[in-house]
């Protein structure tokens, strides 16, 4: 077997081998949906945009991705805050459950949510509000599938902030809600915002869970990537192409803000 | 003390309803028509197709995504061979499927290998269908998972640093020997991590493979994409069943995801 690793031949073509799989299969493909978008010239491209159920559908998507962001930010540094300052009965199984969004597949998710609030649910029975195939059912979807971002980037943020100098605010006689704007949020902050983006392009990215349960009305609870999933099944790549580089654009342009916050953090 | 009694009793609650409550929900919805119907929903022919398609997909992308994931890691942080402008760039680029929404990313196979392409076409000539068929599906789940091992496998690199490793070269030890002795000790934990973060992913994928599968019963529907259609279809007792077992088997990845974060944190 060492003979074999040994020799040059071998680890050049590993390397080959290595960098053909990871262009092959990541940055083609990327290639070649812009191209295809832009393959019969710019007007066609901005003809696939302009249509009102295209943009409405990206607009849509991009609102309510920001609820479910707002949300999650929100509860995120809640139950992040709760797991690490305190203790109590039940926090270790808390913190394993966490992640559970993660863990199950999306279209389950999507599944369980009608199960849960759409037209047969006892949900519906008590409070009779129509939830699903509206707007708030997408956003619970997209909190859902979210959730495990915010708390994950922030934990280990709180866990490294340093006790010390939370006391020495105390000491020099600073008061507690002073303190925690001072030190503690400054210190929470990168990882909250860098959670919050996480969670803003998965919730923008989001199908599985979505199309279940948003009814999918055209110019009203259409999402994009569901519009996408409409154009492919109508035999009409180059609108589902169009629209899906938007998507792309804004979602890269976030990974890429994400990478220089993490980057300007550790500095 | 007052404001601390109220923050955890508010995470309690947020868990219970967004988390525990869907899991409850999915565990009992599955007997509403008791064993029996649980047992046909299951046992269905497209059933157990489409619960092997999954299992199969599961297996081929995890090996072929944990292979070239290590590879690609140690490349990027030690090759001497790459500019660090070459790594600091295909670095950003490991990321961008995170970004890209799972349809997109069918898409973007459809585009370049469907049926009607070039290379479609070609491949059709010599008897390979890529997409409708399960090569394009796996194609599909590995574009979607392959940040994952990188991302786990590359931090505990860069954390051990290349000391060791250079200690044993100069003891005389080929690479293989190196790696196996001295590289897999160190990152075995966060490979393994990465293995199970991949086996969720790959069985919960949904946008993706519905869009290259085309999903046709007992042919490439998988688990997920039959639990779609069978909501679509209105058979929601059925749906159940099949989601109960991908739900179960989140589970368990949770908890092997638990066992292994905390061997992970263990220098």
């Amino acid at each position: 077997m060492n003979s074999l690793f040994r020799s040059q031949k071998w680890s050049y073509s590993f390397r080959t081998i290595v960098f053909i799989y990871f262009i092959g299969l990541i940055i083609i493909p990327i290639i070649g949906i812009y191209t295809q978008s832009f393959s019969s010239g710019i007007t066609s491209f901005i003809d696939n945009l302009s249509d009102p159920l295209a943009w409405k559908a990206v607009l849509l998507t991009l609102k309510l991705a920001a609820i479910a962001t707002l949300i999650n930010t929100a509860i995120g540094t809640m139950i992040g805050w709760v797991l690490v300052r305190y203790e109590f009965p039940g926090k270790r199984m808390i913190n394993s459950v966490i992640d559970l969004p993660f863990a199950l597949p999306t279209a389950v998710a999507g599944f369980i949510i009608l199960l849960l609030v759409g037209p047969s649910s006892l949900f519906y029975e008590w409070f009779g509000i129509d939830v699903v195939f509206h707007e708030p059912a997408i956003v619970l979807a997209m909190v859902f599938v979210t959730f495990p971002f915010v708390i994950r980037g922030l934990q280990p943020l709180l866990e490294e902030l340093d006790k010390s100098e939370e006391e020495a605010a105390y000491t020099l006689g600073s008061s507690k809600s002073r303190t925690f704007f001072q030190i503690i949020l400054p210190t929470m902050l990168p990882g909250i915002l860098s959670g919050a983006m996480l969670a803003f392009s998965r919730a923008i990215a989001e199908f599985g869970a979505v199309v279940l349960i948003s009814g999918n009305i055209p110019g009203k609870t259409l999402v994009a990537s569901v519009y996408i999933f409409g154009e492919i099944e109508s035999n009409n790549p180059q609108g589902a192409a169009a629209v899906s580089v938007l998507l792309l654009t804004i979602s890269f342009l976030i990974l890429w803000f994400i990478h220089k916050l993490n980057r300007g953090g550790q500095a | 003390m007052m404001m601390r009694r109220l923050w955890i009793t508010l995470t309690y609650i947020v868990v219970s309803l967004l988390l525990l409550l869907p899991l409850y929900k999915i565990f009992t919805g599955a007997w509403a028509d008791g064993l029996s119907g649980f047992m046909d929903a299951l046992l269905r022919a497209q059933s157990l197709h489409a619960l092997k398609m999954t299992g199969l997909i599961v297996i081929i992308v995890t090996v072929i995504n944990t292979l070239f994931g290590v590879m690609l890691s140690i490349y990027l942080v030690r090759a001497t061979w790459l500019s660090p402008l070459v790594k600091r760039l295909s670095n950003s680029i490991v990321d961008l499927p995170f970004a890209v929404s799972p349809v997109i990313g069918g898409l973007m196979i459809v585009l370049l290998l469907g049926p009607n392409t070039v290379l479609g076409t070609m491949l059709g000539n010599v008897g390979v269908s890529i997409v409708y068929a399960l090569p394009g599906m796996v194609l599909a789940t590995l574009f979607v998972t392959f940040p994952i091992m990188v991302r786990e496998v590359m931090p505990v690199l860069q954390e051990i640093g290349d000391q060791q490793e250079q200690a044993a070269s100069t003891l005389g030890a080929y690479s293989w020997y190196t790696f196996w002795k001295v590289t897999w000790p160190n990152i075995r934990f966060a490979v393994m991590y990465g293995v199970v973060l991949t086996v969720a992913r790959s069985l919960g994928e949904f946008g993706a493979v519905l869009v290259v599968s085309g999903n046709i019963i007992n042919k490439t529907q998988t688990a997920t994409t039959l639990v779609y259609q069978d909501v679509e279809n209105f058979n929601v007792v059925a749906a159940n069943g099949i989601a109960l077992v991908l739900a179960a088997f989140s589970i368990m990845l949770l908890l092997l995801m638990e066992w292994t974060k905390k061997r992970k944190e263990v220098h």
